[in-house]
């Protein structure tokens, strides 16, 4: 079962750049949340912010308080922890190119030490079939390599992978944006059925996407959180000059 | 009105492409033409001295026919063994920390200075290191000291192709696993070496190929012996070594023991370098690229 997310006052820098300005919401559980903005507005920074990602990058460093559930994840968790209740589908569909489509998916639970074959089977199943990739790979599962499916199918993949290790909250930062239309509406089908289970946050350069996957949508600019409501109201009657001339075009 | 290529000049251009084509693959003959070369002269060499006992018999006296070199085959084995234990696990854990947790580290830097600097140093200098770090000490030659040396020689070679083959996985993939909560060094041990694995490997052949053959710094360490190797304390024979010293010889006899020698280790190197790619290359799942 996904869990809410509340963010408080965090602020984020990539060496002396300020990206994220005191930054302040509450993200419902099991619900689908976009956040839609130009490019370099932050709204990938902020999704990496909520499971510590943001760390990789040796110049970057985060200040504010999130809290998933109850636990405050800068303070009462290490990153590998956040890590796990939190998954993450990436721009780009990035599958182990080594590993079999089947081991792609058990990836999270083998390399944490889990072994037991049995429960590993019926996770791949369930994982699968829950991305809707199931039926396309299942007599090949482990002989075929992640790598070898196309586009569309290694996203599936890499959100199969993400939800076998039953996370609380699922982010994706523009996880559609490099597919073609057909998987980019299979991938919105997903985080439809999704998102009963999950707590869904996703980047979207899509306002089209937003408009259909989520029920609540953060604008971002500039670093700052300029709006955040229902979809409906962000996109049909917006409190702020700025979202609006956003969402009509008038630019970005 | 835009510029378009005329169609005047197209067949000076295909002049051109046929001109750098004939030049393309005569550099190629070119490059494998000496192999080919030393291979075949190998042959027509060494090979009439090859028989069963060259495998089996120790080295005989001047002047008694017969005796082989199987002391020197099994001593190289066991220097090289030695040298590829001790050699590739440092190198490759060096390459890690370089690529993976250097970052831009002042340690990195020196390692990597270090590294290309110990490259360039020539192998009878590496000898005469191992000779006086090792064998001087303990008052005697030995196996162990001849594997220290080529393994100095192996570490820079295994070292910069770990760093550069792990610069080739793509960061992607790093962060995939590090988004499903999988600790840093799991990520590396698993994700980023296997995803890496085919270049690192060729890496570490390349630095085995490189020593097999080296003769200098044996000279000064496993110095050669006329028996089984019977500890890895004791002066020990290798190929290149009882290859070199029959090569001096003035006897007829030992000169055709050494191009039978030289064409035995040539296809030892071959077959092991081959046999590590079957062996590593199968598992590999189809698809892919």
């Amino acid at each position: 079962m996904g869990v809410g997310i509340e963010v408080e006052d965090l602020n984020a820098w990539y060496g002396q750049t300020h990206t994220l300005k005191g930054i302040n919401l509450q993200i419902p559980a099991n619900s689908a949340t976009a956040l839609i903005g130009p490019s370099g507005c932050g709204k990938s920074t902020f999704v990496r912010c909520l499971n510590r990602m943001h760390e990789t990058n040796p110049v970057a460093r985060a200040e504010g308080t999130v809290r998933v559930g109850n636990v405050d994840i800068y303070k009462d968790a290490s990153p590998v922890e956040v890590r796990r209740r939190i998954g993450m589908v990436f721009e780009r569909p990035n599958p182990f190119p080594t590993m079999s489509i089947y081991d792609n998916v058990a990836s999270g639970l083998k390399l944490n030490g889990f072994r037991n074959k049995r429960v590993l089977d019926e996770v791949v199943e369930r994982s699968l079939r829950q991305a809707a990739l199931w039926d396309e790979v299942k007599d090949h599962l482990k002989s075929k390599s992640g790598a070898s499916l196309s586009g569309g199918q290694q996203q599936r993949l890499c959100i199969a992978r993400a939800i076998a290790v039953d996370p609380e909250v699922l982010l994706m930062d523009e996880p559609a944006s490099a597919l073609d239309p057909v998987s980019t509406a299979k991938i919105e089908d997903l985080i439809f059925q999704l998102k009963d289970e999950y707590t869904i946050v996703i980047v979207t350069h899509n306002m089209q996407q937003a408009a259909r996957v989520a029920e609540k949508t953060g604008f971002f600019l500039s670093g700052h959180l300029v709006e955040f409501d229902s979809t409906h109201k962000i996109f049909t009657n917006p409190s702020d000059k700025r979202t609006e001339d956003y969402i009509t075009g008038r630019f970005g | 009105m835009p510029h378009r290529p005329s169609r005047a000049n197209v067949g000076r251009r295909q002049a051109a492409n046929h001109l750098f084509s004939v030049l393309a693959i005569l550099s190629t003959v070119l490059v494998i033409a000496p192999l080919f070369a030393i291979l075949v002269y190998l042959l027509f060499q060494g090979v009439r001295s090859l028989n069963v006992a060259f495998f089996t018999h120790l080295p005989r006296p001047v002047g008694e026919p017969g005796g082989g070199m199987a002391n020197s085959i099994v001593g190289s084995g066991i220097i090289l063994a030695l040298a590829s234990l001790l050699g590739i696990p440092v190198g490759i854990g060096a390459g890690i920390y370089l690529y993976e947790f250097g970052g831009g580290k002042t340690l990195a830097n020196a390692i990597r200075f270090t590294a290309d600097v110990l490259n360039g140093v020539p192998s009878i200098v590496m000898g005469i290191a191992a000779y006086s770090l090792i064998v001087v000490p303990q008052k005697h030659f030995s196996a162990f000291a001849a594997g220290v040396a080529l393994a100095i020689m192996m570490v820079p070679t295994v070292t910069r192709t770990t760093e550069e083959m792990l610069a080739t996985v793509p960061n992607a993939v790093r962060e995939a696993a590090l988004g499903l909560g999988i600790p840093k060094w799991r990520t590396v041990m698993t994700v980023s070496l296997k995803t890496a694995s085919p270049g690192i490997i060729t890496g570490c052949m390349l630095a085995f190929a490189r020593v097999a053959g080296e003769t200098a710094p044996l000279l000064f360490t496993a110095f050669g012996n006329q028996f089984w190797p019977a500890s890895l304390n004791e002066p020990i024979a290798a190929l290149p070594l009882q290859i070199f010293v029959y090569a001096v010889s003035p006897y007829d006899e030992w000169h055709r023991l050494a191009w039978a020698g030289a064409l035995v280790l040539i296809v030892l190197i071959m077959v092991s370098v081959t046999l590590v790619r079957v062996v590593t290359g199968r598992g590999m799942l189809n698809g892919g690229h």
